[in-house]
């Protein structure tokens, strides 16, 4: 007699069914698609409104150095007193006035520029503001020193290394981003998707207790049967949403760019318009780079162990929540569990985004690497790099023998749990358990 | 082989915590068993045993003359005290889902569950949600969901809580049925007069330990104390009491009645016999009321686990 695929066909249904469910299905990616658009409409709107800036310049050098740019106009007044330029600055309502005051020597601006405003400005107005000054004041300077800018600006020379790996692969920095890019969405998908599918196994162990009907069930079927029915057929109803989301986030996405013009993708236009400085190319050439990085991209690799990374992370988390839920009573009891739980996780995804960014082959990366409970994370991150093919058997070695010891402790837990009522347990009743 | 159930010996510890020391019962084929105690004493542990929920520490459980065997969980029908339902699923569903995990097929169990839909007068409910359902509706699916793969034996355990009087007799009715039919019960429950009604043998576990088993008449008759409760109208306003005390044991008692007699419990002697006392009776008054005192399952059931 095979429970197995029943248990799971139940439990799939009974998610896919449910109405919380499928309202969540559809409504996620709408929300998410409709806030994306509403950043990238409102990021717009902002860089649509103009600034002016008034500028007193007494040293009278700068007068014809503040070009009006996209965002800023500047205006400079003549034969006015500080104070009514203030004034004059004041109830005109512009963004705010730039006093330069007279000086005898060009360190002197260093300390005496000031802006005047009515609250305080932006990062990247001062900034604009502050790059004409200093270029023009290294120019005076260059001149006093007796060098002429313009041999300076023929002598710079404009480096961009370019890297190669040992079997001669072509690579280059932008790579670095690309991988980052694969690596963070694998580990932060399998963050979610343990966050979101975990909490639910749970919740379904704890419905099973509540109403009472896990006696009934357990009379007819073994409880590890039931918890891995439970597992499969709820990583199932997930991988339906997924796959429901990203279908909707797609079409949704198309669809309301083409029907409202509003180019979603202007939210990460400035980290692109950066990038293309860096690397001081154009456009063209970064598409060229990143399909020649994409195929220098393990691809195979990432994939296959992405689904291993993937599943065995899961399950491990998965059948740790679900030996939660056989604890409790109620989802109330649950926080002092949680908290070993995310723990690991959230380290996981810190040491991923910090450190593998910083050193993906450095100690504190290969350590994690292996760590069971952040091993998916990490290694998953890690593997767009090039991790050598030993180290990623080894780790989804110890990462599979892990999540048996797991699913045998979950177990014990979960049988002796889900007949316990009335009790809160604490850490050490549940170690007693285990030698029931 | 007449036993359906044999258990020898069996323990069970939790811990520190003795739940069973070495319980042995036996479970004739066709009998309905009654398996007592107070609470706490090890009842539940046991039936979860027997039903493979837990595994015992020491001891045998036998099911039709072999040890029980994981496959068995389709011969054995359990009603859980703590049960209930997924109160999100519909009612046929969920009796589909739970029949198939006993091993029926999709059609056997339409069928079945068709049958006893019509026979307890619940064919509407098919398509309704248990929330949806009142607390005796649903123990009656319950009930339903419990029987349907006609299993050998059936293990109730306080099978009519949450059930009106009505429902609570319609479910009697339906295991005495179920038992005429050749399966086996082994009933637990507090309310000693569905005990007397329905048991042929009883066993009382008390604090771990099986203090008392047997046939209930065969017990009855152990625990029958030799008293007779009477009604006599005297014959003169004489104290029939101290008069009879002389001879006998004797404590007032009441009993529902017509006449206006003096009713009292008499203990007679192991020497006397009861014809005796009868003849002696006569001889006071007129005698217009004679039976003997059998104790009841409560009092049994009282007095030994006082006594343990």
């Amino acid at each position: 007699m095979n429970h197995l695929p029943l248990i799971i066909k139940r439990e799939y249904l009974n998610k896919v069914r449910n109405k919380s469910f499928i309202i969540m299905t559809f409504l996620s990616p709408i929300i998410m698609v409709g806030i994306i658009s509403l950043v990238s409409y409102l990021s717009q709107l902002n860089n649509d409104t103009v600034n002016t800036i008034n500028i007193l310049d007494e040293s009278g050098l700068f007068t014809n150095h503040f070009e009006d740019t996209k965002g800023l106009k500047y205006k400079v007044l003549t034969s006015v007193s500080l104070e009514n330029a203030k004034k004059l600055t004041e109830e005109s309502e512009v963004y705010g006035l730039l006093y330069i005051p007279k000086i005898n020597m060009i360190d002197e601006l260093s300390e005496s520029i000031t802006f005047y405003s009515e609250d305080s400005p932006s990062i990247t107005v001062m900034r604009d503001v502050e790059n004409i000054i200093e270029d023009k004041v290294n120019v005076i300077k260059l001149e006093e020193a007796g060098i002429d800018a313009k041999t300076i600006e023929e002598l710079r020379i404009n480096i961009d290394t370019k890297l190669e790996t040992f079997e001669g692969k072509k690579t280059s920095k932008l790579g670095s981003g690309l991988k980052l890019a694969f690596g963070g969405a694998a580990g932060y998908l399998l963050f979610m998707f343990i966050i979101i599918y975990g909490n639910m196994i749970m919740r379904s162990v704890i419905e099973e207790k509540t109403s009472r009907i896990i006696e009934v069930i357990i009379s007819s079927v073994k409880p590890i049967k039931l918890l891995l029915g439970k597992i499969f057929g709820t990583t199932l109803a997930g991988i339906t949403q997924f796959t429901v989301w990203i279908i909707l986030m797609l079409v949704l996405t198309s669809a309301i760019s083409t029907i409202f013009g509003v180019d979603t993708s202007a939210a990460q236009s400035q980290q692109q318009e950066l990038l293309v400085q860096s690397s001081g190319t154009d456009t063209q050439h970064i598409i060229s780079e990143v399909f020649l990085e994409l195929n220098n991209l393990p691809i195979t690799n990432l994939v296959i162990m992405f689904v291993f990374f993937f599943i065995g992370g899961y399950l491990l988390y998965a059948s740790l929540y679900a030996a939660i839920g056989a604890a409790v009573d109620s989802e109330t009891d649950t926080q002092q569990f949680m908290l070993p739980i995310i723990m690991p996780l959230m380290l996981g995804m810190y040491v991923g985004f910090f450190t593998v960014i910083e050193n993906p082959h450095g100690t504190v990366s290969q350590v994690f690497s292996y760590i069971p409970f952040t091993s998916p994370v990490v290694m998953l991150m890690r593997i767009p790099f090039g991790v050598p093919l030993w180290q990623q058997i080894l780790s989804l070695v110890i990462l599979f023998t892990t999540f048996m010891a797991t699913v045998w402790f979950a177990a014990k837990i979960y049988r002796v749990g889900i007949l316990m009522y009335g009790k809160k347990p604490s850490y050490k009743e549940i170690i007693k358990w285990l030698k029931y | 082989m007449n036993n359906l159930l044999v258990a020898s010996e069996v323990t069970k510890s939790f811990g520190d915590f003795k739940a069973l020391n070495n319980i042995s019962i036996e479970v004739p084929k066709g009998s309905v068993f009654g398996l007592l105690g107070p609470n706490g004493a090890g009842k539940t542990t046991l039936i979860r045993i027997i039903n493979q929920i837990t595994m015992p520490d020491s001891g045998e459980i036998i099911l039709d003359g072999r040890p029980l065997q994981p496959y068995d969980i389709q011969h054995i029908g359990y009603l859980p005290e703590e049960r209930g339902l997924y109160k999100t699923m519909k009612v046929g569903e969920q009796a589909m889902y739970l029949a198939q995990l006993k091993g029926l097929s999709k059609t056997q169990a339409k069928e079945r569950l068709k049958y006893w839909f019509d026979r307890l007068g619940i064919d509407g409910w098919w398509n309704k949600k248990i929330q949806e359902l009142s607390k005796g509706m649903a123990q009656k699916i319950q009930f339903v969901v419990t029987v349907l793969h006609q299993p050998k034996l059936l293990i109730f355990d306080e099978p009519f809580s949450g059930f009106d009087p009505i429902n609570a007799n319609l479910i009697k009715d339906e295991i005495l049925r179920l038992k005429d039919e050749g399966a086996t019960v082994i009933f637990s429950t507090h309310r000693m007069e569905s005990v007397e009604e329905m048991c042929d043998h009883i066993a009382l576990i008390d604090k771990s330990n099986k203090i008392l088993d047997g046939k209930l008449i065969d017990i009855k008759r152990a625990y029958k104390s030799n008293t007779y409760k009477v009604g006599l109208m005297a014959n003169a306003s004489e104290d029939i009491k101290s008069i009879l005390s002389e001879k006998f044991e004797v404590k007032p008692t009441s009993f529902k009645t017509i006449n206006k007699e003096q009713q009292y419990n008499i203990k007679i002697s192991d020497k006397d016999s009861v014809n005796e006392l009868v003849n002696y009776l006569t001889t006071l008054g007129q005698l217009t009321h004679f039976e003997e005192v059998i104790p009841s399952v409560s009092d049994i059931f009282i007095e030994t686990v006082q006594n343990n």
